[in-house]
């Protein structure tokens, strides 16, 4: 019999050569008379060990990583076919501590299962909560998932069986199911590797969706800085319309239900949601007043259910381990799990799933294993380009959507970003900034001029010119920002600023305040 | 949105062919617009002016709807760019990692700023805010290859790359 070698395909993987070293493995392979069968999968999500292979030993998987081309020859050399030892070797991958403390329901088939084998869905528990779904009427499937308490993961943390059920008991000629997958927020990845490495979940996800409300058609509007999560997920649709899991008929149950997906065009606003509905009708991403509320009167004007990937994604389990089984992981009013993402100046990125209520710390040090440079971590940006600045008084808060809340700080789509002790923390508030004036859409007047306003200002108080004149006016400006903008973009981006300024005044030539 | 100094050249045939074929095959569909878009520059690399009327006619629009739209965009070039676009992340993740080092050295190494095309109209530099790579920082993206722990030397090495295939 063949021996299972698996060379991840997803994008960061192949940003640092995984196609090559697949193609060396194959090659040598072949050279060497040795009978593989090459596995292209998702990625485990730990980055730093990409190109990651593993071979399927008899007790398990074997990892072995980072592999370069030049590598190639010495791990035959050294058998790792049959699991030879090589000091590229982590021995079993799920032994290893980074994955082995991770709690995995959204994640658990990413980088073990090939993303596109129908085969290996569907052995490791895939299409169960369709299958569940589809002997419940609408009202139970969404009473499943506002039992389970998940909420929103795109950043909002709004109640998704709420929203759901608002659609439901809208009345309408048609419905829509459009799952936001722009993912834009930077230091943000868990959804490009779910739809690179398990493009089935968000499938099934959405159809449960579009039973549980009565919608017959379902988009995924996809960033266009996917390319690979877009040919992967085309490819998964057809293969799933072929095999009964969408169409007219979905899974035999006489419902009908339709996915598309489409490509942005490269505009974080149209990660908002009601921006979003724009782009996909043709126009503009430009951000609508709310209400009505996209649940009653969405795309093309129709009651349409909105969720990002990771929400969409967490809802087959949902249905086939039942709402308690999710809702008895994480703390207060956060239930079930969040796939942080680990990125910036850290040993150890990749991403991490757990429940909420996991320190930051724990997040940096234990997985993580601290800053990359080896200096110290200074400060953290949560939740995206509008998150806060955490310092690292701040790390021991647990990560809870209420508790982030509190201390001004949001969790967002869980992207976490490390900076060492060469962050210069007030041109990243000046990025902040620059990065609302670009991405700005330019509805409403506090976003559009603020934000370049803002610019300004943090440039004059970098100068040190009429400092603490500059200081008040942009206070008053982020107070503008916060309360009068449109929507998030604007009234988001003072987080990064005002917890730049608070925690680290001295970079912005003020001299900290020792009592707070 | 960056527009080319010189006025391109008239379209041959051929590309107004390909504008015709994008429009028909994709005019039907709900939202249409930006499908046609994306089609366009799939097939051409970029925009043309001349696409414009095509697509306001199919799709009933005004022209200055359907321009609105490509101007808003980040993605959709209203020029040609240079053979290869290659963009930088500035986004936090990549910062961390010497991102702005990068940056600089890509402006330097090909003699652009952003959105410029060098002289041998080898690469078009453009930024860009995140490419999902983070965990892989720094990030850079050449054609439709991310490419990630981008160095300033590996940068070299790509650019010189991308140099060879032209004078291949």
């Amino acid at each position: 019999m063949s021996i299972r070698i698996f060379v991840p395909i997803d994008s960061g993987a192949l940003s640092v050569g995984a196609n090559e070293v697949a193609k060396a493995i194959a090659a040598e392979a072949a050279k060497r008379g040795i009978d593989i069968e090459l596995v292209r999968n998702g990625s485990r999500g730990l980055y730093w060990l990409e190109p990651l292979v593993e071979v399927d030993a008899h007790a398990g998987r074997l990892a072995y990583g980072p592999v370069t081309v030049e590598d190639v020859p010495a791990l035959f050399d050294a058998g790792f076919v049959d699991g030879g030892m090589h000091r590229l070797g982590h021995g079993l991958t799920e032994h290893i501590p980074f994955l082995a403390g991770q709690e995995r329901l959204t994640f658990q088939r990413v980088g073990i299962t090939a993303p596109l084998s129908l085969d290996d869905y569907l052995a490791h528990g895939g299409f169960a909560g369709l299958t569940q779904a589809i002997t419940l009427d609408g009202a139970a499937i969404v009473k499943a998932v506002t039992d389970s308490g998940l909420r929103g993961r795109g950043g909002a943390a709004f109640p998704t069986g709420i929203k759901w059920n608002t659609v439901l008991n809208t009345a309408g000629s048609q419905k829509y199911v459009v799952c936001n997958a722009d993912e834009g927020d930077s230091g943000t990845f868990s959804d490009r590797m779910l739809m690179e490495g398990d493009p089935f979940c968000l499938i099934e996800g959405m159809a449960i969706a579009g039973l549980a409300v009565g919608a017959t058609q379902g988009y995924i509007y996809l960033r266009s800085e996917y390319p690979h999560a877009f040919k992967t997920l085309k490819a998964a649709i057809e293969l799933a319309r072929a095999a009964g899991w969408l169409g007219a008929d979905v899974a035999g149950s006489g419902r009908a239900f339709e996915l598309e997906v489409r490509l942005g065009a490269g505009a974080y606003i149209c990660g908002e949601e009601t921006a979003m509905l724009e782009s996909l009708e043709g126009k503009r991403g430009i951000v609508r007043f709310k209400p009505p509320l996209p649940a009653i009167q969405g795309l093309f004007g129709k009651p349409t259910v909105i969720n990002n990937v990771m929400s969409f994604a967490a809802v087959p389990l949902i249905l086939a381990k039942g709402a308690a089984f999710y809702r008895d992981y994480g703390m207060g009013r956060s239930h079930g799990t969040l796939p942080f993402q680990l990125a910036g100046n850290l040993r150890h990125p990749g991403l991490v799933e757990k429940a909420f209520g996991i320190t930051l710390r724990e997040l940096l040090l234990d997985y993580g294993g601290g800053s990359a440079s080896g200096r110290p971590i200074r400060a953290v940006q949560v939740g995206g380009p509008l998150g806060a600045f955490v310092p690292e008084s701040q790390f021991d808060v647990p990560l809870d959507y209420e508790t982030y809340a509190a201390m001004g700080a949001m969790i967002g789509h869980g992207g976490i970003v490390a900076f060492d002790d060469t962050a210069d923390m007030a041109r990243l508030a000046r990025y902040a900034m620059e990065f609302c004036a670009t991405e700005s859409c330019g509805k409403c007047t506090p976003c559009r001029i603020g934000s370049t306003r803002g610019v300004e200002v943090i440039d004059r108080i970098i100068a040190g010119e009429a400092r603490e004149a500059n200081l008040d006016l942009l206070d008053s400006l982020c107070d503008t920002l916060l309360h009068g903008s449109l929507c998030a973009l604007g009234g988001m981006a003072p987080y990064p600023v005002k917890s730049a300024l608070k925690h680290f005044p001295e970079d912005f030539g003020v001299e900290p305040v020792t009592a707070e | 949105m960056p527009q080319a100094t010189v006025t391109p050249p008239p379209l041959s045939d051929a590309q107004h062919a390909a504008i015709r074929q994008a429009v028909e095959s994709h005019q039907s569909l709900p939202g249409a617009l930006l499908p046609i878009l994306h089609a366009i520059q799939d097939a051409l690399g970029w925009v043309p002016a001349e696409a414009v009327p095509v697509i306001a006619g199919a799709l009933n629009l005004s022209r200055a709807e359907v321009h609105g739209v490509i101007s808003f965009y980040h993605h959709f070039h209203t020029a040609p760019t240079g053979r290869t676009v290659v963009q930088v992340c500035r986004a936090e993740s990549c910062q961390a990692k010497g991102g702005e080092l990068l940056e600089a050295h890509a402006k330097t190494l090909l003699g652009v700023d952003w959105h410029g095309t060098t002289a041998d109209g080898t690469v078009t530099l453009e930024p860009v805010y995140c490419l999902g790579n983070c965990a892989c920082s720094p990030a850079i993206q050449v054609g439709d290859e991310i490419l990630g722990r981008m160095s300033c030397a590996r940068f070299d090495a790509v650019i010189a790359g991308l140099r060879e295939e032209v004078a291949a």
